[in-house]
């Protein structure tokens, strides 16, 4: 076979490997192979990757309000379903524009939060987001319960809890706590049930609308203290303002009062 | 027949005679740091494996164009979209796996065994023994895998892909869990043992040592 082959294919294979261009050409021929397949598995996979993701939120989120101590019986009992909300705190009502899909997104934004003066900062935070997703379990058209996130400033660095509130927005059903970085078996004993067990019951504000909810030093002894953890005070202290805080004007105050006056 | 034996051997051998982490003490890396459970584990030595086969097949198939200048480069693209692809695989149905394996799936496109394998057999031998070979290989590193990862669970935890196989002492049995296990040093004496262990059994594994000990003084007399 003496002529020449015109196929430009056999001629590429043809070609000494060292050459210059079937160097170059491999080199493209195989990135863009591997460029088709890894778009091509990323574009197929995202939506059960996204669907995962989604599923797995829903599934902490639900782990989260049974392990409120007592709180599986309330929904058993109320047969209600839980619904997400993104609200925004400055006017305590509905978010508009932002949903709980892109509450990250907004989130990331600096513009979304607010930061705190220091006669407003009681939980020691800095700032504040603009928006945050509570759950509310509604019966008929009355809310009967509602989880707000919080977080606030302990001994050993920020924690996160889920506060659960009766539908009168002034009786505690429940807390749990989700993240901390408290001393174990001091202000880590935040996480043992048997604390959070003197939460269901205790009120939150007095008439006046002032947050009244303390960790007590010492055993509880008004209708709006839980009891303190022995060797924790920061801690007890650092939950304290973190109620103060979110349960005030600046945090879920205005929602709590929308909610009671029915306006939600 | 003798073709079959030709096979058979390349898939066993890399098992305990020619094994990959024993003997070669390759890719030891991600075998310490993923054999805290057996599922993780176990998932790992799957993953590997294909990617293994499937790079030493692609590569084999194009051994021929293959430009000397660039081949390591060449081999570590193939490899690397592979390793993509199965991780995005493993985050779409294994979520959770995926998570404890976290980065380390990844890092499998750095496992010296993986570009151990294609550079010293897959570019020098047809598709298919190449890929019977790299199969072989991922078996080897498997099965160390999950021999380390079985130890620690079970020692750690008392479990066996996450079921109670030993009564903890918490839950009013007799068993106390060995913590030490699920820290990375455990994974360091495990192998260490099971290397000896080997060498014990098959000792035309030992190395022969670099240096001799100086000759002790006697004893002034």
């Amino acid at each position: 076979m003496a002529e020449t082959d015109w196929n430009p294919w056999r001629r590429l294979l043809a070609l000494p490997n060292e050459s210059r261009a079937k160097t170059i050409i491999v080199a493209f021929l195989v990135s863009a192979v591997c460029a088709v397949l890894v778009s091509g598995a990323t574009v197929i996979l995202r939506p059960i990757q996204t669907a995962n993701r989604a599923a797995e939120e829903q599934a902490r989120i639900s782990d989260l309000v049974r392990g409120i101590p007592g709180m599986s019986t309330l929904l058993d009992a109320s047969g209600g379903t839980l619904s997400t909300v993104v609200i925004d705190l400055g006017t305590g009502r509905a978010a508009q524009g932002v949903t709980a899909e892109t509450l990250q997104v907004a989130l990331a934004d600096q513009a979304n939060w607010t930061p705190l003066s220091a006669g407003q900062d009681i939980a020691g935070l800095a700032q504040r987001p603009n928006y945050a997703q509570i759950f509310l379990l509604r019966e008929g058209d009355e809310i009967s319960l509602v989880l707000l996130p919080v977080t606030g400033q302990g001994y050993g660095g920020r924690f996160d809890a889920m506060l659960a509130l009766h539908g009168d927005m002034n009786t505690i059903a429940g807390i749990a706590i989700t993240q901390h970085a408290e001393t174990p078996g001091l202000g880590g004993r935040i996480e043992d049930p048997s604390w959070q067990e003197s939460f269901p019951g205790t009120l939150v504000r007095d008439d006046s609308g002032e947050v009244r909810f303390k960790v007590a030093r010492g055993d509880a002894t008004t209708e709006y203290e839980v009891d303190g953890i022995t060797g924790a005070t920061r801690t007890g202290t650092g939950f304290t303002r973190m109620m103060q805080f979110w349960l005030g004007p600046d945090g879920y105050g205005p929602l709590l009062d929308a909610i009671a006056r029915g306006g939600f | 027949m003798t073709a079959r034996t030709a096979f058979w051997t390349t898939l066993t051998d890399p098992l305990i005679r020619q094994n990959p982490v024993t003997l070669q003490i390759l890719g030891i890396c991600s075998a310490l740091a993923v054999t805290t459970s057996l599922a993780t584990a176990l998932t790992m030595s799957v993953s590997l494996t294909v990617v293994l086969t499937l790079a030493a097949g692609v590569i084999s198939l194009i051994r021929r164009h293959i430009p000397d200048t660039i081949r390591l480069i060449v081999q570590i693209v193939i490899v690397a979209s592979l390793v993509i692809v199965i991780d995005q695989i493993l985050q779409a149905y294994f979520a959770q796996i995926s998570r404890a394996l976290s980065v380390y799936v990844g890092l499998i496109t750095t496992n010296c065994l993986v570009l151990g394998r294609t550079e010293a057999y897959a570019r020098y031998h047809p598709p298919l023994p190449s890929m019977v070979d790299a199969f072989g290989n991922g078996l080897g590193y498997s099965l160390v895998l999950i021999i380390i990862g079985a130890i620690r669970e079970l020692f750690g935890r008392g479990q066996l892909f996450g079921h109670q196989v030993l009564p903890l002492a918490d839950a009013g049995g007799w068993f106390t869990p060995l913590s030490l296990m699920l820290l990375a040093p455990s994974a360091f004496f495990l192998l260490g043992g099971l290397v000896w262990a080997v060498r014990s059994v098959r000792p035309e594994q030992v190395e022969a040592p670099e240096f001799a000990p100086p000759p002790r003084p006697e004893a002034a007399e």
